[in-house]
């Protein structure tokens, strides 16, 4: 079970507090009807899974409620580091 | 001859005799035995039936390891554990134990004759044998092979123990209490650190139990470590997996060794985070291959050192020790020390140490170097061995009742790899060594390469003058795979030991290959001619030790495998009779039988009581958001299909949810009580994943919106009350609210007081009649129901649950979501275009709602079915075909959502999927059942009052 650390209440905490959110720093567009069919089925369904760094999002689902971005290495399992929503890519 | 127990020596308490059954005789052991060496002290050599070929097989090992001696443990019903190692099994007063995988009993038994017909059963047996005609395996095959290749008997009846977990917190974790572990422990026990020290033998002291010169030492350290405030000891604790961020899994035995069983738990679960592991697991001895290896009698040198120096057990009056490994030698010695012959030392090796020479010649013990044992004498226990000198063809004879096995050493690395820690190959040790830890964690002690024990030659198959292919040489003795299977393996094209592993099995075994993965390794690189390293490595994984069930559910099973939720208003239905339902996690009434009434019964005086005069339903469970700030209203019309800008304070509007690619996943109705405050509900069981969803909008992409979100779901109790006659019970209990058609229409929302109580009282209907949803805060949700049940008494208010709440809802064409959508239902499929913003520029899910495939015709669409004969219910999930002569597997074109009897219609109703659904109005279709093909015509989805005249009363 991971250790997992909240930007929010700047704690670790355990796996079991936290949902997974999927891929981060995928933003919804701002006029989905001025998107191609093709560009939104991507925006919808195609992610990067990647082996390495992966950016995700988190929620802190039974702590502080808040959503969160995440760089974790996909092949060790490891997070590298936690940070806010709406900051830069890390 | 076979074992006995020594006048002296060992670790039992010989002033405790324990009276114990093993396949029914009766036999003594003392305290601090464990079911093998009481065993062997009786004279017992046979333990079980090997897995393929029932072979005889004795103990190999003295410890967790062992791969033979697999037991079961009955103690009354549903206490029955089966495949138990004998070596791990304490002896206590009354233990009853039973040998596996015999039939009629293991010293006939009649599947041997898999083992002369070995030549049968190659490895990839099954693969090959099995697969064909397909119609064969479930009632030849697969019954055949439990029964010829079983473990033990699964148990049938409902577990009687119970089961503890806790969650506990270290600054360092030791996994081992031999010398290793223990002076680690003694080490920090001078620190501030909180340390954990766990053990899974029944006493901590590991390796240093088998040496008398240290129980003095061990004694002391233990009483040193009792004394350390900071440190907590565990035995009978089995670290069965290493997990993310020094997470780690144990299990304690608590009365599996009592004689009595208590009230408390029979394990408990230990969930562990530590803040540094220190891993001390030792290192397991490895049996060497040769023919023969198998036969009871046969087994490791430690092992037998175990049984004299801890237990005063001895193997055999007449032992013989087949060495690679210097370690092998010691054992020996110890035998001779105490007492027992030893009839050989035979070393593979050419040279040893003069040291050990000498102290052979000083016991008087023959030596042998460059020999092998090539044969083993006796078929259920030791008469004697062929030795032959290597490369030549000589053969000697040697008697001897016991043969030890030194093959050198393993370390455990099990829980090094489950924390994914590399490997290194080390060439002098023949083994894998922890390399690079992937954890704050390191390794001590001979589970780290490092030990006391010698050297020795690292060897994959003793030299034999004999047909190799034509003899059995265990690799893996409790999956029965032998040298000439992994050779086999290989000649049929198989290069990496991960296949090799799954073709022959070796390795797959309950022991997890202990004792073989590094012999089975071993061969495959040699027939590869390959190094180790290039033919790879199986992947350890958790449970290091097979570990119960019950253990890893603990509480949550029964009753308690999840929470139950409960309105208010649970209590008054349970008292008056109520049949329950569960509904997500929520146990929900789903009818109140009067009398002797079925459910059938029930549910039709339940609908005629809303329809003609006023039926009273909790709906509690509903998921409530309260929605608050000055961008709700924009917030809201960006989730929902539908305008909410416009909404007045005091209005209610009907909402639907879709996901972001466009399809329905949750509707509500919703009120507007203020310019910056909505009370939202959702379904049920969607209450969660909707405040998710909409927390992530918000958070995530519209983080710019003044809004706030709090789930209200258990803050308020909702009554609903419906039918003609409902305003008339309301009326009298009111304050505040004038209730009249026109001052309070339909889908508005209200607030003031009832029955002294603040309630936001919604003017809505899910049954098509005059209704009202009363919200008061939880606490008074009961005592309000019991008020409304007796202020409509007169007026025969009736109670009812969720069944008649479902047959009313269908008879207007209500869908349920989740019921009559499945997740990939568009708002156009459900017929709910009418729901939907057509002027709205976007929306979460609009854009989906133009991609091709779900613009396009033919999609399946919700229509109501009406059956020929109306008498027939169909059965909801039931396919529908429009031609019932075409040839079978028949086109399907949709199925049944819903269907039940309506008794407002005195007939079937039901919706349904159908392809191109509102294009076949009238049409005739067909639901094939498996006695016969009813006919269904397609009709629109409201069945009841379609004009809707009923509400506006
Ligand atoms: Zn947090």
């Amino acid at each position: 079970m991971l250790l997992i650390h909240c930007p929010y209440c700047d704690e670790a905490r355990a796996e079991i507090e936290f949902a997974y959110a999927g891929e981060a720093h995928i933003a919804r567009p701002p006029d989905p009807a001025a998107l191609s069919d093709e560009d939104w089925t991507h925006y919808l369904f195609i992610r990067s899974n990647p082996r390495g760094r992966h950016h995700e999002r988190w929620r802190h689902i039974h702590g502080c409620g808040r959503f969160f971005n995440a760089v974790r290495e996909t092949v060790s399992d490891k997070f590298e580091v936690t940070y806010k929503a709406g900051e830069p890519r890390r | 001859m076979s074992g006995f127990r020594l006048d002296q020596g060992g670790r039992v308490d010989r002033s405790r005799s324990i009276s114990f059954s093993f396949d029914g005789v009766t036999y003594q052991g003392f305290a601090g035995d464990t079911l093998a060496s009481a065993l062997l002290a009786n004279g017992v050599l046979l333990f079980g039936r090997s897995f393929k070929y029932h072979r005889p097989r004795g103990l190999l090992g003295a410890g967790s390891e062992e791969p033979n001696a697999l037991v079961s443990v009955s103690r009354g019903p549903g206490r029955h554990t089966p495949n138990l190692r004998a070596t791990a099994v304490e002896v206590y007063e009354g233990l009853t134990a039973k040998s596996q995988n015999r039939w009629p009993s293991l010293k006939t038994d009649l599947g041997a004759i898999n083992d002369r017909l070995g030549m049968f059963l190659p490895a990839g047996f099954y693969n090959k044998t099995f697969m064909w005609p397909r119609s064969f395996w479930d009632k030849l095959y697969e019954p055949a092979i439990r029964r010829m290749a079983g473990l033990g008997e699964a148990p049938t009846q409902e577990d009687p123990d119970h089961y503890g977990a806790v969650y506990a917190h270290c600054d360092l974790l030791i996994v081992g209490a031999g010398p290793a572990g223990i002076d680690a422990a003694l080490e920090a026990s001078g620190t501030t650190k909180r340390v954990i020290l766990i053990d899974e033998q029944d006493e901590p002291g590991g390796g240093a139990l088998d040496d008398p010169a240290l129980w003095s030492w061990l004694k002391e350290s233990l009483k040193d470590l009792a004394a350390a405030p900071n440190v907590t000891v565990l035995s009978r604790t089995t670290a069965f997996g290493y997990y993310h961020d020094n997470f780690i899994g144990a299990v304690e035995r608590l009365t599996d060794h009592q004689a009595e069983l208590c009230s408390g738990p029979r394990e408990k679960l230990w969930r562990i985070r530590a803040g540094e592991v220190i891993l001390a697991q030792g290192a397991i001895e490895r049996p060497l291959v040769f023919a023969g290896n198998d036969v009871p009698g046969v087994m490791l040198a430690s092992a037998a050192r175990t049984f004299l120096q801890r237990y005063g057990v001895v193997v055999g009056k007449s032992v013989a020790l087949m060495a690679a490994h210097d370690s092998g030698w010691r054992d020996a010695f110890a035998h001779a020390r105490a007492g027992v012959n030893v009839a050989a030392i035979i070393d593979v090796r050419a040279t040893v140490d003069a040291e050990l020479l000498a102290d052979a010649e000083a016991l008087g013990i023959a030596v042998r170097l460059a020999h092998s044992v090539t044969d083993v004498h006796g078929r259920l226990g030791v008469k004697g061995i062929t030795v032959s000198p290597n490369g030549g063809s000589a053969e000697s004879r040697i008697a001897c009742d016991a043969l030890l096995m030194a093959g050198g050493w393993t370390p455990s690395v099990h829980l090094w790899s489950h924390s994914k820690g590399s490997l290194a190959w080390d060439d002098a040790l023949g083994a894998y060594v922890p390399d690079q830890p992937n954890e704050k964690v390191r390794c001590v002690g001979a589970c780290s390469g490092k030990w006391n024990f010698g050297s020795g030659l690292v060897i994959d198959t003793l030299p034999t003058p004999r047909d190799q292919s034509r003899i059995k040489a265990f690799v893996d003795f409790q999956n029965d795979v032998t040298a000439k299977d992994i050779h086999l393996a290989v000649r049929e094209g198989f290069k990496s030991i991960e296949h090799i592993k799954r073709y022959t099995t070796t390795g797959m075994a309950t022991d997890q290959g202990k004792t073989s993965n590094l012999n089975g390794l071993q061969i495959a690189s040699q027939a590869l001619g390959r190094h180790v390293t290039e033919v790879g490595l199986t992947t350890f994984r958790p449970p290091y030790t097979p570990q119960t069930f019950g253990a890893l559910a603990g509480h949550a099973q029964g009753d308690l495998f999840q929470p139950t939720r409960k309105t208010c208003i649970d209590g008054w239905a349970e008292e008056h009779g109520a049949v329950f339902e569960l509904v997500a996690q929520w146990r929900r009434a789903r009818y109140f039988p009067q009398g002797g009434e079925d459910m059938h019964a029930a549910v039709n005086r339940e609908c005629r009581a809303v329809r003609s005069a006023v039926g009273i339903f909790d709906a509690s469970t509903l998921g409530k958001i309260e929605v608050v700030g000055p961008d709700a209203a924009e917030f809201l019309n960006r989730m929902y299909t539908n305008p909410w800008k416009a909404l007045e304070p005091g209005r209610c509007r009907y909402g639907l949810l879709l996901r972001e690619d466009g399809f329905i996943t949750d509707d509500g109705v919703s009120a507007r009580l203020a310019p910056d405050r909505f009370h939202l509900t959702t379904t049920t069981g969607g209450a969660a994943r909707v405040l998710n969803m909409m927390e992530d909008y918000l958070q995530t992409e519209w983080p710019e919106l003044d809004v706030w979100l709090t789930s209200t779901t258990e803050q308020w109790a909702v009554i609903a009350l419906q039918g003609p006659m409902a305003r008339k019970v309301l009326e009298p209990l009111v304050e505040g609210i004038d209730l009249s058609p026109e001052m309070f229409p339909h889908m508005a929302i209200r607030e003031g007081t009832i029955c002294g109580v603040p309630t936001r009282l919604f003017r809505v209907s899910f049954t098509g009649e005059l209704g009202f949803e009363i919200n008061v805060p939880a606490a008074y949700g009961r005592a309000l129901w019991e008020r409304l049940m007796s202020a409509g008494a007169a007026l025969g208010i009736t109670p009812y649950g969720t069944e008649a709440m479902h047959v009313l809802r269908a008879e207007k064409g209500f869908i349920i979501v989740g019921q009559d959508t499945d997740g990939t239902v568009t708002p156009n499929d459900a017929g709910l275009d009418w729901a939907v913003g057509k002027k709205k520029p976007d929306f979460v899910g609009k854009r989906s709602l133009a991609r091709p495939d779900i613009a396009a015709a033919g999609r399946k669409q919700l229509v109501g079915l009406l059956t020929d004969d109306p008498a027939v219910v169909l059965e909801e999930g039931a396919q529908i075909v429009a031609d019932p002569a075409q040839a079978i597997p028949m086109t399907m074109i949709g199925h049944v959502t819903s269907s039940y009897w309506s008794e407002a219609l005195g007939r079937s109703i039901a919706l349904a999927m159908v392809e191109g659904g509102r294009q076949r109005m009238g049409e005739m279709l067909y639901v094939p059942m498996p006695d016969r093909v009813l006919r269904v015509r397609v009709s629109g989805m409201v069945f009841y009052d379609p004009e809707g005249v009923r509400l506006n009363v």
